[in-house]
């Protein structure tokens, strides 16, 4: 079986970049020259003896909560005590789904030691559930990361104990058979070990983990919507969420921070298929560990979180407002549902984002512009000395910047899509209508030189009165249309009223 | 758990002691499987080939409430209060109101669940069987209605596949659809016991020392399993993996098999 036979090798070449001594002193040199301390250093130097003191239990945390620092300078003994809770959970509105938990939260319940920590982990199975579990930490060094050693049955519990060496932050999941299934229905968090002189002091820390999940209904189908299987297999996922769920971030649930503060977020990715690019908008990431590693980039706007990996990012909050967490590969933040808000409270800080100062037309590239017509005409509008030709000339100009992309420049427009505004019964049968038209759109089926139209010419509020009166009567006036004009006043008139049904 | 380590082999030693003289009537229905050359999820090999399930009879339902609770009244050894502990942890049936009453949570027609496997398979040596073997259940559980074989098809596969995606509680009653072979309640109702559970995580062929662990971690599964799509056939060994012999839990029961003449279908 070739296929076995690859994974084999591919399962020794992992254990010799992770197993090999000389791979990781070279790592850790380099990370000790950048940061001029030993905590970089890989898991040969990570054992700093045996536990000292009482046991401790580990404080635990719901998403997207992360739990208190540690302010400890010696190894302790670290109790973590983590149940498996199979339960019905909303994925979206109106949409239920059976989750597998670790602690009865997607992602599971945040756990934090101190690199050289002795771990006593203990895995309960809820006797309520149906399937066996186990737990395989990344940051184990050992089989299976502890999966192992963790497989408990329903109402059971498991108990081993390890050492953990290396500094950083790690997925953990559950690595029962058919692993992908227990991992697509949850069954993933983070698990931090801090260097042992602690992280910098923030002002937040928040815990963010991304999963893709996969149900035979559409996504926002409402009702209980079970786990399918051939999607997951086809990596096409229905919802792509953090935290569990579409809206564990946003709204009520947004996260929050006040300007002039410093946030740190664990980002993971659970996966079961999908890499994220993680990304806030508005802001840039001042410092990025990505992968979890031990080296900092600095000035990220995007990072990579992969399948199964996880990254810390840090960054300063200026300005009050509203900042989007999105997976930047888009359609899943809009369609699938990986959207979070952080939410900035604070004064304004105009030197640094001033808000929006000017809202005004750009009318585009024109073909052949002629920037004084227009401006002449509104000119001569405004000294009432506008005749009929600075009407045709300044409408000429602005119909071929913006209404002859559909009816194009001669008005015959496109036969079957765009109307024709040449020799148009429709124009002839009321010229005034045309005003009413551009202001406020047209939508469905019309009638014009004996043939059906049916589409959709939005509004054309952004054109001011003058500007549309003077394209208006230079369509009046053009292609063998009856002639007339249109006052700016005309068009003042109908705009202030509303659109007719 | 090997099933040669001492420990058991002292348990084994006790539980014939205890079911010596055990004798009961016989009435549940066996149905005869002709057994043969069979595509197992767990290669006979390790690799690619077939395993030969022999003749067997295989019971049609998973042993009910009221049939254990004959069993325990008739062997009160293996009521929960005299049971020893070696033989069936505490949660031993549980569910049932008292030691020989089932109460309002265990419906006699419902198929026994939190028992062990020490207290399966007395109960099967009390009908003159034996719990089957995971290559003759899995033989049974491959059939649909018309198909002695089904397994190759994807909406058969996906009904049972939708089980596991289900809550746990209340628990059906038995009495589902019979397979091809008359069979019922493989799928869709309980996890049950084979005779050689804790054998499924050792490699079957010592002489390529495949890792014994393979099926405990992630990805180990993948290297032995022959057809990675029977994900529900590989929930099933998973989950018997993960248990000892004196675990229980509420999803968990049995049916017994017994050597058959295979000399019907």
């Amino acid at each position: 079986m070739k296929s076995t036979f690859m994974k084999l090798a591919l399962a020794a070449s992992i254990a010799i970049i992770f197993g090999s001594p000389a791979v990781a002193a070279t790592a850790s040199d380099t990370a000790t020259t950048q940061q001029g301390t030993n905590a970089a250093k890989g898991s040969q130097y990570g054992d700093f003896g045996p536990p000292q003191g009482d046991p401790i239990h580990a404080v635990l945390t719901s998403p997207p909560q992360v739990p208190p620092p540690i302010h400890r300078d010696k190894p302790a003994k670290v109790i973590v005590e983590l149940e498996v809770i199979e339960k019905d959970m909303p994925i979206s509105e109106g949409v239920s789904y059976r989750f597998w938990t670790f602690g009865g939260t997607v992602p599971g319940s945040f756990i934090r030691v101190r690199q050289g920590d002795t771990v006593e982990f203990h895995l309960k199975n809820n006797p309520n559930n149906k399937m066996p579990h186990n737990i395989d930490l990344h940051g184990v060094t050992g089989p299976g990361g502890g999966a192992a050693s963790s497989s408990t049955a329903p109402g059971h519990e498991s108990q081993f104990t390890f050492k953990a060496l290396n500094q950083g932050i790690f997925i953990y999941h559950c690595a029962t058979a058919p692993v992908g299934m227990h991992i697509a229905n949850g069954m993933y968090g983070l698990f931090l070990v801090e260097p042992p002189e602690g992280m910098p002091a923030v002002d937040h820390e928040y815990y963010v983990m991304q999963g893709d999940f996969y149900t035979t209904g559409k996504y926002r189908e409402k009702g209980a919507q079970p786990f399918d299987m051939e999607k997951a297999i086809a990596e096409q996922p229905t919802y792509v969420v953090f935290n569990g769920r579409e809206g564990s971030l946003t709204g009520d649930n947004a996260l929050t921070a006040k300007t002039d503060q410093t946030v740190r977020m664990f980002i993971g990715n659970g996966g079961p298929n999908l890499v994220s690019s993680f990304h806030i908008i508005g802001e840039i990431f001042d410092r990025v560990q990505s992968e979890g590693g031990t080296l900092a980039q600095e000035n990220v706007q995007t990072t990579l979180v992969p399948s199964g990996g996880a990254a810390i990012v840090q960054f300063h909050t200026e300005v009050p407002g509203s900042y989007v967490l999105v997976d930047h590969s888009i359609f899943r933040a809009f369609n699938k549902g990986a959207l979070g808000i952080l939410k900035v409270d604070g004064p304004e800080n105009k030197a640094i984002y001033s808000g929006k100062e000017v809202d005004s037309v750009y009318l585009g590239d024109r073909p052949n512009p002629n920037p004084n017509a227009a401006t002449q005409a509104a000119h001569a509008a405004s000294t009432g000395k506008l005749t009929l030709e600075d009407q045709i000339k300044a409408g000429k100009e602005l119909f071929t910047g913006t209404c002859s992309i559909c009816h194009q420049a001669n008005g015959e427009g496109l036969p079957g899509v765009f109307p024709p505004l040449a020799k148009s019964s429709f124009i002839a049968a009321d010229p005034k209508k045309s005003i009413e038209i551009l202001l406020h759109g047209l939508t469905g089926k019309v009638t014009v030189n004996g043939q059906e139209y049916n589409s959709t010419m939005p509004p054309m509020i952004q054109i001011n009165d003058d500007d549309a009166a003077n394209i208006l009567t230079y369509v009046l006036n053009s292609w063998g249309n009856p002639g007339g004009y249109v006052q700016a006043a005309e068009v003042a008139k109908v705009r202030a009223a509303p659109p007719a049904k | 758990m090997g099933s040669g380590n001492p420990a058991m082999r002292v348990a084994r030693l006790a539980l014939l002691l205890l079911i010596a003289c055990a004798a009961q009537a016989d009435a549940a229905e066996y149905m005869n499987l002709r057994g043969g050359k069979f595509a197992s999820v767990l290669p006979a090999d390790a690799k690619n080939a077939d395993v030969v399930v022999a003749p067997f009879r295989l019971r049609t339902v998973p042993v009910t409430n009221a049939e254990f609770l004959a069993f325990v009244q008739a062997h009160p050894q293996w009521r929960r209060d005299r049971v020893a502990q070696v033989f069936a942890e505490s949660r031993y049936l549980s569910q049932w109101a008292d030691a020989d009453t089932l109460g309002t949570n265990a419906r006699p027609d419902q198929p026994v669940t939190q028992v062990s496997w020490f207290a399966a398979r007395a109960y099967c040596q009390s009908e003159n069987a034996r719990l089957p073997f995971w290559n003759e259940w899995e033989f049974a559980a491959a059939a649909d209605a018309t198909h002695a074989d089904a397994r190759s098809d994807p909406t058969w596969r996906a009904g049972i596949l939708a089980w596991y995606a289900q809550p746990n509680q209340p628990l059906a009653v038995i009495g589902g659809a019979a397979n091809f072979y008359g069979v019922r309640d493989l799928h869709n109702l309980v996890w049950e016991w084979v005779d050689d559970f804790n054998a499924l995580l050792v490699a079957s062929d010592s002489r390529d020392q495949n890792d014994p662990d393979r099926l405990k971690f992630c990805g180990a599964g993948a290297l032995a399993m022959r057809d990675l799509d029977h994900y529900a056939v590989l929930m099933r060994i998973a989950m018997l993996s993960s248990l000892k012999a004196a675990n229980t839990t509420a999803n968990l029961g049995f049916r017994c098999a017994k050597d058959g003449t295979g000399d019907n279908r």
